[in-house]
Order: C-alpha cells, then structure tokens, then sequence
C-alpha cells in the first residue's frame, strides 16, 4: 500500500483546480472555435465535390502532424504575427500559452466534424430533401429544420471524437506554455516521478470519458426528443465551462510566475525560487515544461518573469555566437546584450551546467590525469561516450583542437546510461553534464578545462523587461545568488532523480535550501 | 362550355444529363395538357414515362427547358418557386413525412412557414386530422414510425391540405400500401377532392385505381402524351399501349364477375 500512500499523490491533487481548470478552459475554447469554423465550412461545401474534397484533404494533413508539432510550430508563427501587429498597430499580443495551444488544437479538432458533418448532411434521404422543398420551405428553413436535425446524430459522433482528441492533446501544450494537465506528465517524466505522471494520465482520461459521456447524453436526448436528457448534459458542460474560471479568479494579479525547462534540474530551481519569493510575501507560481526556445521569447514578452538560464547556451542560440571567450567576460558582454533587450541579469547562482569530460576518480589519481590537458597522452588507447549531439556541437571541435584529442573509439549513448558506463570501464572517458547528480554517485571526476576550450555555461537568473525596477523580487531572490555550488546542485539533482517521496521537485528545493541558506 | 383550366402545359419539354456522355434523356417530350378547376386527373404511365417529371414541373420542384406552364392563370416562370409550393399541396410517394416531426409537426409545418398563429395551426391540425379520419388525440403527437403505412399517407394528405391549397398534386400516393388500406383511403381522397372543391393531379402505375378514382387520365410513355381523356374515350383511342393498359382493368372486371356472386350476401 506504500504505492497510494505515496505523499506525492496529495502534491499532484494539490495542482488540480489550476491544471484542470486550464485544460478544461484550452480544450473548451479550442474546440468552440473548430466547430464555429469546421460547421460553416462544412455547411458550405456539402455539395460542391471539389471544394470538398480539398477541404477534407487539408483537414486529413493536419491529422497526420504529431500534436507536440503542430503546438510547437505555432509558436513562432504567432511570435512573428504579434512583431507584425505591434509594428504595424501598435498592438501587441501574447503568443505564448493559451493562443497558440487554442489555435493549434481548434485545427485538430476540424478533421472529424468536417467529415461527420458533410457525411451526416449527404446521408439526408432525398426525398425528405424534396419534401421540405415540396412543402414550401427555402434552401435555408430546409437546412436548419430538416437536413441539420437529421443529421445531427451523426455530426455529435464527430463532435464527440473531436472532443476526446483536443482533450488529450492539450496536454502537450504544457511546453508552450500553456498550463494544463500535461504540467503532471511532463514534470513527472523529468523527475522520474511517476505518480505525477499517472496522475496526469488519468485526469486526461477521466475527464475526456466525462466530457464524451455528457456530449453522448445530448446526443442520445435529441435522438429520443428527451429536453430532460440534453439539457443534463449541457447543465454538465456549463460546470465544467464554470470550472474553468476558477483559475483566473485564483490567481492575484500581483503572482510572479517563476518559468522552468524540460529537465529536473530546472523543475528545483524554479521550485527554489518560488519558495523563496512566497517567503518574502510575494504570491508566485510556475510554468513548468517550457521548451528553451520558447521561455527566453516569454520572459522577453513579459508572460513569465523570472527563470533560470546558462550562460554558454544563451550566447550560443539567442546571440547566434559560436565564438568563446572567459567566463567573466562572456557574462559581462551578456549582460549588456540582455539589457538591450530589458532583461535583466540578476546573478549567477554559482554552479555550471556545462559539458564536461568525466572519468573514474580512482582510474583517474592512477594514471595522475588531473586536466584534459594530461588526456592527450592517454587518448590513443581510450574510449569515449557522449550524447546524441555533443560530436558535432562546436564544444568538441574546440577540445579537440585545444588539446589534440583523438580517442580509439567515439560512441553515442543515451545521457542516463553514459554515467553507469564510464563506472564499470565500458568506455574511459564521457562528454557528461556538469551538475549532474550522477558524478558524485558513481565517484566520478570532472577532468579540469584548463585551456578554456569549452564556453561557460553558468546558471544565471534573468527577470523580465517588466521586473527589472522590483526591489522587492531582486531582495527576495539575492540569498540564492552565488550560493549554490556545483556539490550542492548535483546532490539536489540525484534527490530530483530518486523516484520517491523526497524527490519532488518542491521537497529537493526545501532540502537545497536547508543546505545553502544556513551557511 | 369550357371550364377555365387551373394548370395547363403548352408544348412543355425536360430533357436531364444521360450522365458520362450519354445522349440527354428527354423525360418530357413537347406535351400539352390542361387540367380543368375542380377536376380529378390521373396521369398514368411506367416507370420511365415522364408522368413524375411532368408532376414536378407544375409546382417548380424542377423548371421545364420548354414550353409554358401556367398555374391558375399565371407562367409559374414569373412566380417565385417558394410561394408557389406554399400554395400548392403535394402528397409524396408513401408520405415523405418529416421523421423528427410529431404528426402535428408535419401537418402543420406549411401554415407556419406561412406564418400563421401557432392557435390557428393547432385547430387546423385537429380539423385536418377529422377530415383525413385520424383520432385527433390519439395521433397528433406521434411521430411517423410509429404510424402504418396507411395512417403515414393519410397525414401525407392533411399536410397537402393545410394551407387550404386549390390544387393538391399526388405522386403514387397509394402505391406501397395494402389493397384494402389504398381502396379506403382512394374513396377517402376522392370524397374529399369534390367536397373541398379541390383540383386535383395523380401520378399513379396503376390503370384501374385512376379508372376508378379520376374524371379524366392522360397516358404517358416516353416522355409523351400518348392520349387523354374520360375512360370511355379512352376505350374507344386505337393507340396500342393504352389498349393494353385498359385489358388489364378489363380482364380483372370480367374475372370478378366470374367469380363473385352477383348480389353478394354473404
């Protein structure tokens, strides 16, 4: 019974009236807007073939793009839209969260009420055709009094399929921006925390199955011409539209939302933060999951107001430079650059997350390598793991110049499994991450850059253009500038990977600041 | 001596698409026809013949490619389609009820495209249903499939008649029902047609149900009028096709007598 007594599954229950209330209130949206555009549509090219037929074609393509793709390409779409509109208009929009995800999922939602609608349509005996033409009706009183009652039971079939999809799609929205019951799932697979991920999966589940049920009880209530049945399934569907305006009364307009990455390692930090701007008096909250492109674009937009970003990967894709130079330096010229912007960078928290050479401690004091600058010697007789990109990042070019690296043999590996095989001698040397939990736990050692050949990629905290003139946050979030060393982050990390209790990321972030705040 | 006619087709012609580069099917074929007020006409013909085209013309459910059709005086050309069909009944091949109509729904879906009050609908809907002989409160909220085949053409017929129309126009409107139902409600329609002083027009198969029923039946086959006039004239027409049409009739009355006892008491 250990499994449901699980403390986490009260932190997940916790979450529940905002990331239902948000999904309840993208899927609702999204799908109001399909049908507004899908029924029309389909209305107006029931008997033309080929209009129709384009139009079907169209709808099945966008089918066949994976939801998580379609979301993310909205993103840039309605960034480059709302540049548009504020230099033409002067008015700015939001495209992060809720407008691209609703965009996104209304053009997933068309497929099945387009096609149940014209079937639907077409499928009209035509003789009760002519005999509402017969009996004096227009083309319009046929349609809205015979055609379109006769084939709704077939158009709700399509509507209720519609709705199961956009309700299980939503939840890939959640790197978007968009809170909704997929900030479980995603936060869970991060954090290895799989109560949130089952969590997760069965809310999508149960309220998809509620929603189904309830547009079934319309559906079957028009067939039978039972008012009792439908107008029970539309007091359902009220609620839950209700529902949804729970999380905006919820939230206090003075919140600071704190933004997080897809990795564990964001999750506590950003847990970390919001702890201590709620200790300090202010009301915070998260938005979990983002994908890297898109927080940068929402704290530039002012939708999120702080994160934490690394030094190296800013330089690299939001300034485009490929380019090295020392940390210092790199961070001063960063700065200036994100000031242009209005962003302000607060301060580095004190640890890197950064590629870096890793190798067995004892393997390494026995061969007296301290530096990568010792490894040239040994190379020629070594192996060497790393992830899926590092050999053709520029970080391995620039070390391999450097230090005139050539190993025997280069492999990729999946990153959770390269720590393990370094450990047990399958290859001498990988291309790990800095911070990672995992070299303190199998006794690893990270092998010393001495020639600068890898960029800096220091945690740093950046406030929104909006934030920048808040003492009260810039008090609130000092403690933690400076203060969390490299030990102390991949000891929070291998927590954050421990699949249990302790390991949320809220409870890793109290342990964290247990650890650093006393000193 | 000439009743005014209240429809009359004048060199009227249909031709529709054969469909993949057929040649066009003429389905009605330069036919003059005039239907007096208060007359019953039965235009007989088989399947192909053009008698359901011609039906169609008459009240704009299609348009003709020539000739002139005129209703009541006017070139229905000069009507507008829909207040045309307001003011025409039309009874449909076994009913073409409206499924997700009660029966009053259906009775009375005309009237109020009309716009008439929804009180004076429901009268008329009772009213209707006496004259068609359906228990008012047994059926009016019933819907079509839970009504016989021959209760659904009775309703079929009171929805013709509820805007008061002076033509009603029938397509087969008996032909998918039991003998015994099709004779009761033949007599029914017929009692009605001359007590409401209606004018009226049937498409039938079925030669010895328009002998028995109209004044008058006009014979059409190939999209063109073969013949027309009372059943003695047409007796007496040397045309083939409808020779053979009237044996049928004829041999059935002959057998009958043969086999039935003159002054039937059972």
């Amino acid at each position: 019974m250990s499994f449901l007594s699980d403390p986490r599954w009260g932190e997940a229950l916790a979450h529940l009236p905002d990331y239902l209330g948000n999904h309840i209130r993208v899927s609702v949206t999204a799908l109001a807007l399909g049908l507004a555009i899908s029924l029309p549509l389909a209305i107006a090219v029931r008997n033309r073939p080929l209009p129709r037929g384009a139009l079907l074609g169209l709808a099945s393509i966008v089918q066949t793009v994976p939801g998580l793709a379609l979301l993310a390409l909205f993103y840039p779409l309605l960034l480059a839209l709302a540049a548009l509109s504020l230099a033409w208009f002067g008015v700015g929009f939001s495209a992060f969260g809720f407008l691209p995800a609703v965009l996104a999922l209304a053009l997933y939602s068309m497929l099945p009420v387009l096609r149940n609608t014209i079937t639907g349509l077409g499928g009209v005996d035509p003789a009760i055709r002519e005999a509402a033409q017969g009996v004096g009706m227009t083309p319009l009183q046929s349609l809205f009094q015979v055609e379109l009652p006769l084939a709704l039971p077939v158009m709700m079939a399509g509507i209720r399929t519609a709705a199961v999809w956009v309700i299980g799609t939503a939840t890939l929205s959640t790197p978007i921006g968009q809170t909704s019951l997929g900030n479980y799932i995603f936060a869970g697979l991060q954090t290895q925390n799989w109560v949130f991920v089952l969590f997760g999966c069965l809310a999508a589940a149960v309220l998809a199955l509620a929603v189904d049920q309830l547009l079934a009880l319309i559906e079957a209530g028009i067939r039978n011409r039972s008012r009792l049945r439908v107008l029970a399934g539309g007091v359902g569907i009220a609620a839950l539209v209700a529902a949804t305006l729970v999380p905006q009364v919820a939230r206090s307009p003075t919140s600071i939302i704190v933004g997080a990455k897809t990795f564990a390692e964001q999750y506590v930090l950003s847990a970390l933060m919001a702890q201590r701007l709620r200790a300090a008096g202010f009301s915070a909250s998260s938005r979990e999951g983002l994908g890297s492109n898109v927080i940068f674009e929402a704290l530039a937009a002012g939708d999120i107001d702080v994160y934490v970003d690394y030094s190296g990967t800013l330089w690299a894709n939001q300034f485009h430079r490929t380019d090295i130079k020392p940390r210092q330096e790199l961070l001063a010229e960063l700065k200036t650059r994100l000031a242009r912007q209005n962003i302000t960078l607060l301060g580095e928290l004190g640890f890197e997350n950064a590629y870096a050479l890793v190798m067995p401690r004892k393997r390494a004091e026995a061969l007296g390598i301290r530096g990568i600058a010792d490894l040239a010697a040994h190379a020629g007789t070594m192996s060497m793991a790393a992830d899926y990109e590092f050999f053709s990042r520029p970080e391995w070019a620039a070390l391999q110049k450097a230090y005139g690296l050539k190993f025997r043999t280069q492999r990729q590996m999946q990153p959770d499994f390269m720590y393990a095989a370094a450990a047990s001698g399958e290859v001498d040397i990988i291309a790990g991450y800095t911070s990672d939990g995992l070299i303190a736990k199998y006794d690893l050692v990270v092998l010393d850059d001495s020639r600068h050949a890898i960029p800096p990629y220091d945690a740093i905290v950046l406030l929104a253009p909006k934030r920048a003139r808040d003492e009260a946050l810039r008090a609130a979030l000092a403690p933690l500038l400076g203060r969390i060393d490299i030990a102390s982050m991949r000891a929070a990390n291998l927590r954050a990977a421990g699949g249990d209790g302790a390991s949320s990321p809220d409870a890793v972030a109290r342990w964290l600041w247990e650890k650093i705040g006393k000193r | 001596m000439q009743r005014s006619s209240l429809i009359a087709f004048a060199h009227v012609g249909k031709s529709f698409d054969g469909g993949r580069g057929a040649q066009p099917v003429r389905a009605v074929d330069d036919v003059s026809l005039e239907v007096a007020e208060g007359e019953f006409l039965a235009i007989v013909g088989g399947s192909g013949s053009g008698k359901t085209t011609l039906l169609r013309l008459a009240n704009r459910l299609i348009d003709a490619d020539h000739g002139t059709i005129t209703v009541e005086g006017e070139d229905v050309r000069s009507v507008d389609p829909i207040q045309l069909r307001r003011r025409i009944g039309y009874v449909f091949q076994s009913g073409g009820l409206f499924p997700h109509f009660s029966v009053a729904g259906n009775i009375g879906i005309t009237p109020k495209l009309i716009g008439t009050p929804q009180n004076e609908i429901a009268a008329r809907v009772d009213e209707l249903l006496d004259l068609v002989r359906l228990d008012r409160t047994l059926y009016r909220d019933r819907f079509p499939h839970e009504l016989s085949g021959g209760q659904r053409q009775r309703v079929g017929v009171a929805r013709a008649l509820a805007a008061k129309p002076r033509i009603v126009l029938m397509d087969e409107p008996f032909g998918a029902l039991d003998p015994l139902t099709r004779d009761a409600l033949g007599d029914d329609y017929r009692e009605l047609h001359r007590k409401l002083g209606l004018t009226t027009v049937m498409i039938t198969h079925d030669m010895t149900e328009a002998i028995l029923l109209a004044d008058r039946i006009a014979v059409m086959r190939g999209g063109r009028l073969l013949a027309q006039g009372t059943p003695a004239q047409l007796s007496d027409s040397g045309d083939a096709y409808v020779g053979e049409l009237l044996r049928t009739p004829r041999r059935q009355a002959e057998r009958l007598n043969e086999l039935l006892p003159r002054d039937g008491a059972a």
